[in-house]
């Protein structure tokens, strides 16, 4: 049994007779010390899937599932003060702005001990130590002038470590990352992305890494899902998904990676945009963008058909060769 | 930070002459003076009329009395009042604790009852409270101070008998003033009685005063709450498993009062203004009664001291909210 396991998952928005699906069905695990990436452009529904997973889609969202299980308890039976027991201290998550994710009126020092206080108890020379040695550990240099620094009094890169410090503060077994690096300079992201899984491999942590950067993926996970307008459309191994795709959304994305293109004038891209509230299509959601779509596409959705290889959404998979199956 | 300071106080110099320009222009386009009006129905002999008006240097052309004025108010002499003979300086300090009392309780009242019924309006925006919160403030901020005021003392007063309709004491009290203000004196004396009665005084005059206030800092409040517990940080308090009531009054609260701050700062115009209405109406002695009292008597040394004076203090207040907010914001502490 994985230690995070997700089962149709579907958190819900706006009026109850006409909501608007962000989520739609999504189901995925992360074991212990696993990487998974999930993918998808954005309005894909991957920063809505974690938080409904930390219990902070607020009213009028809605979140139903059929099971949401971490580390063997039920975290849709949990009430609010059991799951608060288990967020910030076994799951744990940083943002995608570092900049504005730490509270501007107090110092860093503050912001991290105060996990340390909800969680992990002990006196206050005790936990000013700890936060110490965090900083220590995620790279902060000085780390003895910088706890009472306050944020705005930060770069970017070094906000975002005293935000991963602040996650690993309690030793979490999941730590989820929504796009950890998009607000930061390249050089930076590389720095971050490192630094990450340099403390995920050392705590043997689940990292859950929410991007739409394929390199990132490819160079850190071990399996990958691929999200689209709220649905799961594919997952499997990394490697297996990179050499072939099935899903036609994978295959658009891998194709718009530079790397794929580099002999074209031209990146490839997949017209038009992820489908709203009001514009969600009939059958399979990808049908009016899908170079392969069908009659059949476009008037029976698709169910998530799993095999060893792993899963996808698709009426025509696409074989090895590209071309989709019948 | 003291670069800071003075230079905030050098601004305080042409507000003042502002000030005092305003307050004597003002006082001396109102027809009548006071020999006049000191003289009442009975009139006075043109002649003795002349004498007196010559006596008391308001015979001189306007810009000469106001030079002659601003002249001895910069060394501190802001003249006698007509009427009582009395320096217009100790006049204003002998009334102003009673006003600083009333103000202070009516700001009290709009921060205990605005501050946490507009967080929690933001908390619960959309609900039946917060529409009412809203309804109702509105209509507190709209609603006219003496009309406000006469209908209070109308309900809880003459129908309900609950709390006495004017003064500041009941007349059995004798209470030596210290300090001024009246509950601290009564407790100084020891006499609870007293300091009953004196609360009792307070209870209404406070509401009617506290209520323009309330509505401004209840509405600010929701407004700068609901606008912080959308920022990322909050989401990140609650990632971090704090429990709700600590999200918001330790991660949202102080970001959130930063506005609000300025805004009490702001009120203190609002219920120095105010306090001139409400003072008359429940016969409160303090400088805004004094002041109403000093124009209908044309007594312009007194209502322009007093102006000057009153303008002082808003000015110093809402400096000393200026300082305070390096205290709530550390992004303004290490700016200097």
């Amino acid at each position: 049994m994985a230690m995070l396991e997700i089962d149709r998952l579907t958190v819900e928005f706006g009026r109850e007779e006409a909501p608007f699906r962000a989520v739609d069905g999504v189901s995925l695990s992360v074991d212990r010390g696993e990487v998974v990436g999930i993918v998808g452009e954005s309005g894909s529904g991957k920063s809505v899937t974690s938080l409904a997973l930390m219990g902070l889609i607020d009213y009028p969202g809605r979140v139903r599932a059929e099971r949401l299980r971490f580390d063997g308890q039920d975290l849709l039976a949990a009430s609010d003060r059991q799951r608060r027991r288990i967020v910030g201290k076994d799951i744990a998550m940083i943002f995608q702005d570092p900049m504005t994710s730490l509270n501007p009126c107090y110092t860093v020092g503050f912001q991290i001990m105060e996990a340390l206080a909800v969680h992990a108890g002990g006196s206050r020379a005790e936990r000013r130590t700890r936060t110490l040695e965090l900083l220590e550990q995620v790279g902060i240099p000085d780390p003895a002038s910088r706890i009472d620094a306050y944020p705005h009094q930060l770069s970017g890169g070094m906000s975002q470590r005293v935000m991963i410090a602040m996650a690993i503060a309690c030793n979490p077994s999941l730590l989820i990352a929504d796009e950890p690096t998009t607000a930061l300079d390249v050089t930076i992201q590389a720095q971050i992305m490192d630094l990450l899984r340099e403390l995920q491999t050392r705590n043997r942590m689940g990292l859950m890494l929410i991007t739409h950067d394929l390199a990132v993926v490819a160079e850190s996970c071990q399996r990958i899902v691929v999200m689209y307008a709220g649905q799961v459309v594919e997952t499997g191994a990394v490697e297996a998904v990179f050499a072939a795709p099935r899903h036609p959304y994978t295959a658009a994305l891998l194709a718009s990676l530079p790397e794929h293109g580099s002999y074209k004038s031209r990146l490839a891209s997949l017209p038009g945009v992820v489908p709203g509230q009001y514009d969600r299509p009939r059958g399979c959601l990808l049908n009016p963008r899908c170079p392969h779509a069908t009659e059949r596409c476009r008037a029976e959705a698709p169910q998530l058909r799993s095999d060893d290889r792993g899963g996808v959404r698709c009426h025509t998979p696409l074989a090895a060769d590209g071309r989709p199956t019948p | 930070m003291l670069s800071f300071v003075l230079r905030r106080v050098g601004l305080l110099v042409p507000t003042f002459i502002g000030v005092t320009l305003i307050a004597f222009a003002l006082i001396h386009l109102i027809p009548g003076d006071p020999i006049e009006l000191l003289a009442g129905e009975r009139g006075i002999d043109p002649a003795r009329h002349a004498q007196l008006m010559r006596e008391m240097g308001f015979d001189q052309p306007l810009w000469q009395q106001y030079l002659n004025y601003i002249g001895a108010a910069l060394q501190g002499d802001l003249g006698r009042s007509i009427k009582t003979r009395e320096p217009v300086l100790t006049e204003f300090f002998t009334l102003f604790p009673a006003t600083i009392e009333l103000s202070l309780c009516a700001m009290l009242f709009a921060v205990v009852i605005g501050l946490p019924v507009g967080i929690l309006a933001a908390i619960r925006r959309g609900s039946v409270f917060d529409h009412t919160v809203m309804g109702v403030s509105l209509a507190g901020y709209s609603m006219p101070i003496f009309w406000w005021a006469l209908l209070l003392i109308l309900v809880f007063s003459v129908n309900l008998g609950w709390t006495p309709v004017s003064g500041r004491i009941a007349v059995a009290y004798f209470v030596e003033p210290v300090t001024g203000f009246m509950l601290i004196d009564t407790l100084l004396a020891g006499d609870t009685d007293a300091f009953a009665s004196a609360l009792h005084h307070l209870v209404l005059p406070s509401i009617v005063l506290g209520t323009i206030p309330l509505a401004v800092v209840a509405r600010m409040t929701r407004s700068s709450m609901m606008e912080v517990i959308r920022e990322d940080y909050i989401r990140v308090a609650r990632a971090k498993g704090l429990s709700q009531t600590r999200v918001i009054l330790v991660h949202a609260l102080r970001n959130a009062l930063i506005p609000v701050v300025t805004v009490i700062g702001l009120q203190i115009g609002t219920l120095l203004a105010g306090a001139i209405l409400t003072e008359t109406i429940f016969a409160w002695p303090g400088v805004g009664k004094w002041l109403v009292d000093s124009i209908s008597r044309r007594d312009y040394p007194a209502v322009q001291g007093g102006i000057l004076l009153v303008a002082a203090v808003v000015m110093l207040v809402n400096l000393l909210v200026d300082m305070l907010y390096g205290l709530i914001n550390p992004r303004i502490r290490h700016a200097r």
